[in-house]
């Protein structure tokens, strides 16, 4: 057999692995609820599911909320982009500053930042400003401490050469440092995007008026388990689908540099 | 030889700011005067139902330790911590070890695992709560399920590291499938198998405490709630800077034991 033919055969193997793990895993589910009696309170029927999951999409009930979702990640991936991206470079400019700020920023990083929540519903509120605050915040780090590093360790023989063939400051930026850094501060920004996603819709479940988060939650609360299944599909689906978005843009200013 | 330089008696005299060089203490510095701001805020401007000066917070931390059922709350999110990030390694590391070892199930499995460690798992929150109820089990639960797959990628990309020529060159000499396991698989792993649970405690931190916060009868989330509801600053800011303590020290010791142990490592 050539070589071609048998990687094909490999890769034809592991995708049905994967089919059969997803055909399986439905029918144990569809079996559960049918046959073994699991209480639709615990779990709902999937076919239930997926009749919600269509009247949620037909009836386009979800629109109200996805858009406070999505304007609040905006708002917040908006404020840690500009204020992550211009700290980080005025702190790279030094090597002093760098040895300042990096140890704190990493530091901080470090502390899951959740727990302020409490803190931050206290000062703006259950509306969106609380989720707006947090989200800034929790994705603020990645993005500063990625262009901390993009910026500040650029080799310095690629900075001594464009100086000595004469390239003024904004011709060494756009020339030189940019496209250096550029491809760790894309991958702080993919990060900072995911951290913040994952941070509005948790301060979204604990603790809000309206949103996507909020939505599982009341409907976890008033036992609407087949609804609540459909959500929690829509949100994953939601969620899959903006990373992926993202991902494509970092790999798509990557290769465009 | 060397002569050093003759020092002014009052050097700092003429140089006031000339401990800035030295970045640690500018870093002190800094935190200092935010320190300080924060108390000038909070005791001028700022309406004292929202924000307590740092003063007020530290001397806070008694009192907070003496509210009823706190102590047992600090102690019982602990726990939750420990157990969830022990089961976390425990089932990640067996997971792991099962999917990197056969090259089949590394293909085929590998792309689920991805698929569920990249989908935000606080939607299904809820669903916790409902299958392992209101106490700690839940908590558990959740922290295990943000902790294991950081180190399932970690074994199975520690596992694929290992040269194949070790592997083969083991065998050769008669070893047996845990003496391979044992003498070969588990030291070329340590790096990063101890990176992947730096990163699963944090998970484990994430989900403990995002669970805690969403519904708590006697963890912190308990008393979060309650200070909030109670527009008590000074002793909500306390218990939070208790908990990112705790926060700190675990990660500190995960950190520690990572340098300790993949130290003979560095070629």
């Amino acid at each position: 057999m050539r070589p071609g033919a048998k990687r094909r055969k490999g890769y034809l193997a592991s995708r049905s692995v994967q089919a059969a793990f997803l055909i399986v895993l439905v029918a144990l589910w569809y079996l559960a609820t049918s046959r073994w009696h699991v209480s639709p309170i615990l779990l709902p029927s999937p076919v239930a599911v997926l009749f919600q999951l269509w009247d949620i999409v037909s009836t386009g009930e979800f629109v109200g909320d996805l858009a406070v979702t999505l304007r609040e990640l905006a708002a917040a991936f908006g404020i840690a982009v500009t204020g992550g991206i211009l700290v980080g470079y005025l702190v790279s400019r030094s090597h002093y500053r760098i040895r300042v700020f990096e140890p704190l920023f990493a530091g901080i990083y470090a502390i899951p930042i959740i727990l302020f929540l409490p803190l931050y519903v206290l000062f703006f509120g259950l509306g969106p400003a609380s989720k707006i605050a947090l989200g800034a915040t929790i994705s603020f780090f990645p993005i500063a401490l990625n262009t901390i590093a993009g910026f500040g360790y650029v080799d310095k023989a690629f900075v001594a050469a464009a100086r000595s063939m004469g390239a003024s400051d904004y011709q060494l930026f756009r020339y030189v440092l940019l496209p250096a850094a550029l491809p760790v501060i894309l991958t702080g920004m993919r990060i900072g995007f995911t951290v913040a996603l994952l941070s509005i819709i948790g301060s979204e479940t604990i603790a809000s008026l309206a949103g996507l988060g909020h939505r599982i939650v009341h409907l976890a609360e008033g036992m609407e388990m087949a609804r609540m299944f459909a959500y929690i599909a829509f949100v994953v689906a939601i969620a899959a689908v903006l990373n992926a978005f993202v991902s494509t843009l970092e790999a798509r200013a990557r290769r465009a540099r | 030889m060397r002569l050093t330089q003759p020092q002014h008696p009052f050097s700092w005299l003429r140089r006031p700011f000339s401990w800035l060089r030295r970045p640690w203490l500018a870093r002190v510095g800094l935190i200092v005067l935010l320190l300080g701001l924060w108390e000038i805020a909070a005791r001028w401007w700022v309406d004292p139902m929202f924000l307590a000066p740092p003063s007020r917070v530290v001397m806070s931390l008694g009192a907070v330790l003496e509210t009823r059922g706190v102590p047992a709350a600090l102690r019982i999110t602990f726990w939750e911590l420990g157990i969830a990030f022990v089961l976390a390694v425990a089932i990640g590391l067996v997971l792991g070890l099962a999917i990197g070892l056969a090259p089949f199930a590394r293909k085929s499995v590998m792309p689920i695992v991805l698929l569920l460690y990249g989908t935000p798992q606080i939607t299904i929150l809820p669903l916790f709560i409902l299958y392992f109820g209101i106490g700690p089990a839940s908590k558990i639960a959740f922290g295990v399920t943000h902790g294991f797959f950081p180190i399932i990628l970690a074994v199975v990309a520690g596992v694929q590291n290992i040269k194949p020529i070790l592997l083969t060159s083991a065998r050769c000499m008669g070893a047996s499938r845990w003496q391979v396991l044992r003498h070969v698989v588990f030291p070329h792993m340590i790096p990063s198998f101890f990176a992947g649970m730096r990163l699963a405690m944090t998970g484990v931190l994430l989900g403990v405490l995002l669970a805690e916060l969403y519904v708590s009868t006697a963890g912190i989330g308990y008393f979060t709630a309650l200070f909030t509801q109670n527009f008590d600053p000074a002793r909500l800011f306390g218990l939070i800077a208790m908990l990112a303590a705790m926060a700190i020290a675990l990660n500190e010791m995960v950190r520690r034991a990572e340098a300790h142990f993949s130290r003979w490592h560095a070629e």
